[in-house]
């Protein structure tokens, strides 16, 4: 795994450098979290069985970084690096290809996690949100909800013939997927018929197994939601695998 | 001196265009060995297929003692490779680049001096997508050298440069090879491949169509001296054609050529040209060179 660290640095780096990436992965969640919090506020409402706004939107926002990284961020960057011929230039080296890219998924992961540490953090500090689960099982459900979308990443880089269609269809999945999964909008206040929607959309299972998890569910509680995510994983890590290519 | 590179009747088709068709030639260590020939004619796939990032269709092909594609973990560790059509990430710095490449080899040469001899010290902290085309070129040569390569690959090295970078090119070449390195380059430009290789072959549809020194490649060819000038008034170009060693005379124009062969014939053109009391002016001669063998082995010219 020679090159791996160093590789994940560099890709870490290269991404703080582009400040649409770095806007929309680190500081537009918490952006909104203050603007939603500004009007609503964190009180107790029937709604959420007596939770608050701002309790509910922190877990689901979580999904919110995870579907921009993993479908917009991830696809370009992905498409762009075969297209411009960076990964041609890498495979002239003796890097493995393995640690290539282990140490992208590593990169965006990072990027992810630190934003929605920051989301996590403005919710506390500002709007002192409640969180009765367990630490490790959220972190759990994070790894498993950002590496299903990472593989759905890798996949629609890997079907797409350009770096733009890769942007194109990325995007077109992403904004839907945030409208109607409660990741922008919580589920409850969504007319019946959307919600029927919801069900078949990938990121509706991110938000509900974050939200579960956050509030104390146990996993048992959350079978189909583990289950369409390992799906996406498994099956999107397979296409993305055959259809990897370096140019 | 041993065998670097070692290519046996090599094939690559793509669909049904046959890119190289049976190609063989070997590279001896420590040497320049150029690749010349028009665009298309199948050098970047033999010189893909060499380093191991192509699969031959048949052929065989031996580097360093190594099947590029078998052992190429091993193999590039040991070359240094300038891609055609490589790139690196727009915001990447230039140091950063050679940090990370670096990073690949159990061995490595220090990046800094390397940038300095390649006269890139200044643009250390630059952004890739901020270097000029020249510039990139010499960080693509640094992070080819960086893991002090017995063999180094340079694929159309000099496209897109401006006459002066290529000649500045052609310096860092030659002190490549001076430091005890082979290289295995491409280039469609006759005059690069002439002025800079110990050894060419020349290229064309995926075969070699010839392959020796470039002295030996011209000599080969018989081709003919031209004595050209300009002269002033009527005259009779008669007595012209009886200078020893001239074969013919043309004029187009106001610009006289004389075509012949040996050593004493431009002295033998002026002689007789003071002699008939012309005047003349812009003589020069024009020595053949490896784009008249090229003309002479195709039956075409090699700038499109």
């Amino acid at each position: 795994m020679r090159g791996f660290w160093k590789l994940l640095l560099v890709q870490a780096r290269l991404y703080l450098r582009e400040p649409i990436a770095t806007f929309f992965t680190i500081f537009y969640a918490p952006l909104v979290l203050l603007l939603f919090g500004a009007i609503y506020g964190n009180n107790p409402t029937r709604l959420f069985a007596g939770r608050g706004t701002m309790d509910i939107a922190v877990p689901s926002y979580i999904g919110l970084i995870i579907v921009t990284v993993g479908l917009i961020g991830l696809p370009i960057g992905a498409a762009a690096a075969r297209e411009s011929g960076v990964l041609r230039r890498f495979r002239a080296t003796p890097l493995h290809p393995l640690a290539y890219i282990l140490s992208d998924i590593a990169a965006y992961l990072l990027m992810t996690a630190i934003g929605v540490l920051l989301l996590i953090l403005t919710g506390v500090m500002v709007f002192h949100i409640q969180f009765e689960g367990n630490v490790l099982s959220v972190l759990a459900g994070f790894l498993l909800g950002t590496t299903a979308f990472f593989a759905l990443g890798y996949l629609v880089a890997g079907l797409a013939p350009t770096a733009r269609i890769a942007q194109t269809v990325g995007m077109v999945l992403a904004f839907p997927m945030m409208f109607l999964s409660g990741a922008s909008i919580p589920l409850e206040v969504l007319p019946a018929k959307v919600r029927a929607v919801s069900q078949y959309i990938p990121l509706t299972h991110v938000v509900t197994l974050m939200r579960g998890l956050w509030f104390g569910d146990s996993w048992g509680q959350h079978l189909a939601e583990v289950a369409v995510l390992m799906g996406c994983l498994l099956v999107g890590g397979a296409v993305a695998a055959r259809t990897f290519r370096w140019e | 001196m041993g065998i670097a590179i070692e290519v046996n009747d090599l094939h690559k088709s793509y669909g049904s265009i046959r890119a190289v068709d049976g190609v063989s030639f070997t590279v001896e260590e420590g040497e320049i060995f150029g690749m010349v020939g028009p665009n298309g004619a199948g050098k970047t796939t033999t010189i893909e297929c060499v380093e191991g990032l192509r699969r031959p269709d048949r052929g065989t092909v031996r580097v360093l003692g190594l099947d590029p594609r078998r052992d190429g973990y091993q193999l590039r560790r040991r070359i240094g490779v300038q891609l055609q059509e490589g790139s690196l990430p727009p915001r990447l710095k230039v140091w950063e680049a050679l940090d990370l490449f670096g990073s690949f080899y159990p061995r490595r040469v220090d990046g800094r001096a390397l940038l300095e001899q390649l006269g890139l010290a200044e643009k250390r902290n630059a952004s890739f997508d901020k270097l000029s085309g020249g510039q990139k070129q010499r960080l693509f040569i640094a992070l080819a050298l960086i893991n002090d390569p017995e063999l180094v690959f340079l694929d159309e090295l000099t496209t897109g440069l401006d006459p002066q970078a290529r000649r500045a090119m052609w310096d860092l070449v030659r002190g490549i090879r001076e430091r005890g390195k082979t290289i295995f380059l491409t280039t469609h430009f006759m005059e690069e491949a002439e002025r800079l290789c110990d050894r060419v072959a020349i290229i064309d549809h995926g075969r070699i169509v010839a392959l020796d020194t470039p002295e030996n490649l011209i000599r080969s060819l018989g081709a003919e001296q031209r004595v050209v000038f300009t002269a002033d008034g009527p005259w009779d170009d008669t007595p012209l054609r009886g200078v020893p060693g001239v074969t013919r005379v043309e004029q187009i124009g106001e610009r006289m050529v004389v075509y012949g062969r040996g050593e004493g014939l431009v002295g033998g053109v002026v002689s007789a040209l003071e002699a008939l009391g012309v005047r003349f002016r812009d003589l020069r001669t024009e020595q053949p060179t490896l784009e008249d063998v090229f003309l002479a082995l195709t039956g075409r010219e090699m700038r499109e």
